[in-house]
């Protein structure tokens, strides 16, 4: 059975390449937003599909484990729902002249030249690999950030590029500095850019030479998961780019970058001589979360808003995983898989509340819930959701989070929860404007399918309420890989 | 290791620290691209040396690239691109050059200490130049930071992933795909910097940054 599942690995990353290249000579908008969101569902497929199959043994370059898998199936769902949210956004777009027909067919084709990169990064067990598919997916982005070509879009495209290529440069050192680590154990060659290789002898590697590539590593791919201080590019790049760059920025290009340091900190934990990569990403982590939580207060912009959050909760992930243990390590992956539905979800939403109202400024959108209530009550949930209320997912992961610091570190609970109660009255406070109140701005239908937004909610929702045991008993066997 | 081929090497990577030196107190556009230009082709020499010490053949195709691509190809592109736009006039550094450089040599003492202390097992010739490697990274986001121009932020950040391709071939052995990863990637990057500044040319006749930075998004 071997062979099968190298095809659903093949699968995953030849269908969105060879969707990309169909895309970019495919004329017709209509056709191509269709194409896009089949081409998403085929990815997912072949992801869903690796859960059943066998799993070839690692290879040189690409690699399938439980850690990865949790990943590649999450990166490629909301991909899909990504895509079906983006066909009627972009058709919009198009009717308001914000796009041009050519501007569809290089957008629809790097959506699937990005997919590719992510997925590419998930699989890739190779650091070298991993890196240049970080930096591919990272390259799109930038341009599909620029794409409306406006001032402010480019202003925020060239502050991505300028300091993602400086984080990504960064990266490349510290990959450097492992190979240097690993060249005297495992020997000249590729096998000591191989990760299954390196995990395994990690422990005869220079500790000191390890530890100062983790530093590199941390800062570079930190700077792409959002954590403060090196967050300056994110609130921009969300909120000028397309809503369903948005949505895939916070959603999925964080994990990709979070996974990365996963890897990495495993690499470390394995040597024990080697500074621990716990307190360094405990702290930053704390640092992003109060610092966003702070940040939440004065926006005055709906999706600069909720980029700040995002660097609120990926605060939280890191400082999850930094404090490590199986508890800690489970609530964290549960809090990325949380966060990542509901923040699309809530893109989606914003997306579509941005297009009727005709403005991003939340002074000037008004009682949503009775102008649009499907919409306004999805951005209710989805806020409620995302400030940790329960019954919902959030609150469940973070209250995992809050309980294990307690039991474990009781001092670093106050600033964690601190920050938590600070973003909770910021997001409370906006979405009561939002949400309710005298309508105002623009009261026009939104002819958009709502399935994307509330199946992502109802997913958060039932996680809230019951988590099957199968996936618990996942989630807790990766937890344990992580250690 | 021979003592004259451990000097070569060293000379070479050495230089490109003094380049990157020389890169910080530029004011002149065309000035600071030919500096870039001497950089690459030292870079170039440096590969090709440590193709020939290591006996990696596939390292002179990272020094050709670095030849044909860095030292010449984007140092004319970007001539013509500044000659097209009209600012080949002064670059306003953000911060005084005295400052500059002493900031400079904060920098290198830093990743000379930080890189010799880590590594003392390493091969002698990998050492240094990770130590060489790790300064000119960092003088070279000094030139980004300092500088509010767009065509010499590109610069700086070139001149950062030349320290990059020095501390990949010091890594004996290290697979080619990162070689021409990081060549690519470079290319990739003058691509699409190159649509940027064409872009940003078309809607406000400026590549100064500065000009950008009126909007901060809160303000509206």
């Amino acid at each position: 059975m071997s062979g099968f599942s190298l095809d659903a690995v093949a699968a995953i990353l030849f269908i969105p390449a060879g969707a990309a290249a169909i895309l970019a000579a495919m004329p017709n908008y209509r056709m191509t937003a269709v194409v896009n969101v089949i081409a998403s569902l085929l990815t997912l497929l072949a992801a869903l599909s690796l859960f059943v199959t066998d799993r070839p043994a690692p290879g040189q370059y690409l690699l399938v484990d439980d850690l990865n898998i949790v990943f590649i199936v999450l990166n490629t769902f909301v991909g899909f729902t990504t895509s079906v949210f983006s066909a009627s956004y972009i058709a919009h777009e198009l009717e308001t002249g914000r796009l041009t027909a050519p501007n569809l067919r290089f957008y629809h084709a790097m959506y699937q030249i990005m997919m590719f990169g992510m997925n590419l990064a998930f699989v890739s067990n190779n650091i070298g690999l991993m890196w240049v598919a970080v930096e591919l997916a990272t390259l799109t982005t930038v341009l599909m950030v620029g794409i409306y070509r406006t001032h402010e879009a480019l202003e925020a495209a060239w502050k991505y590029f300028i300091l993602g290529s400086v984080g990504i440069a960064l990266a490349l050192f510290g990959t450097i500095l492992v190979y240097m680590a690993a060249q005297p154990v495992v020997g000249e060659g590729t096998n000591a850019m191989v990760w299954s290789v390196l995990i395994e002898k990690a422990a005869h590697f220079d500790p000191a030479l390890l530890s100062v590539a983790f530093i590199f590593l941390l800062l570079g791919y930190g700077t792409k998961v959002g954590l403060a201080p090196l967050h300056a590019w994110l609130p921009d790049a969300h909120a000028e780019g397309p809503t369903p760059i948005s949505a895939v920025l916070s959603g999925l290009l964080l994990n990709v970058a979070l996974y990365a340091v996963l890897r990495f900190k495993l690499l470390l934990a394995a040597s024990p001589q080697a500074i621990g990569p716990g307190p360094l990403m405990v702290t930053m982590g704390l640092t992003s979360l109060i610092f966003a939580a702070f940040m939440l207060y004065r926006r005055r912009d709906i999706k600069r808003l909720f980029a700040y959050s995002s660097i609120e909760h990926m605060g939280i992930i890191v400082f999850a995983f930094g404090m490590g243990g199986p508890l800690a390590n489970f609530a964290g992956l549960l809090h990325m898989v949380m966060h990542s539905l509901t923040k699309s979800a809530i893109f989606f939403a914003v997306g579509h509340i941005a297009q009727v109202k005709g403005t991003q400024k939340i002074s000037e959108i008004r009682g949503l819930t009775e102008s649009h209530p499907g919409l306004g009550w999805a951005l209710v949930i989805g806020v409620v959701a995302i400030a940790g209320l329960p019954p919902l997912g959030i609150f469940m992961s973070e209250f995992l989070v809050v309980s294990s610091t307690f039991a474990r570190h009781p001092w670093l609970a106050i600033p964690l929860v601190f920050g938590l109660l600070i973003a909770f009255g910021a997001l409370l406070l906006r979405l009561t404007g939002v949400a309710f109140g005298e309508p105002r701005g623009g009261t026009a239908p939104v002819e958009a399918s709502y399935v994307p937004m509330y199946s992502h909610l109802a997913l958060v929702f039932a996680a809230g309420i019951y988590l099957p045991a199968p996936l618990v008993a996942w989630f807790q066997h990766v937890a344990g890989i992580l250690g | 290791m021979n003592g004259l081929t451990f000097d070569i090497a060293h000379l070479l990577a050495g230089s490109l620290v003094l380049i990157s030196f020389m890169m910080l107190y530029q004011d002149r556009l065309f000035a600071l691209i030919n500096v870039f230009a001497l950089h690459a082709v030292v870079l170039a020499l440096s590969v090709a040396w440590q193709a020939y010490i290591q006996d990696a053949h596939h390292l002179y195709i990272t020094a050709a690239i670095a030849l044909v691509f860095k030292a010449i190809v984007i140092p004319v592109g970007l001539h013509r691109i500044i000659q097209r736009l009209g600012i080949h006039r002064d670059i306003e550094t953000a911060v005084g050059i005295g400052l500059t450089m002493l900031a400079g040599i904060g920098l290198v003492t830093l990743s000379m200490v930080l890189m010799l202390r880590v590594t003392p097992e390493a091969d002698p010739l990998a050492r240094e130049d990770l130590a060489f490697a790790l300064s000119i990274i960092l003088l070279g986001l000094l030139v980004m930071v300092t500088r509010r121009n767009a065509v010499s932020q590109v610069v700086g950040f070139m001149s950062l992933e030349n320290g990059l391709v020095l501390a990949a071939t010091g890594a004996k052995g290290m697979p080619l795909v990162v070689e021409i990863s990081v060549a690519f990637s470079i290319l990739i990057a003058f691509i699409v910097i190159g649509v940027f500044l064409f872009r940003i040319r078309e809607r406000f006749d400026s590549v100064d940054i500065g000009a950008l930075d009126d909007y901060r998004g809160e303000r509206r």
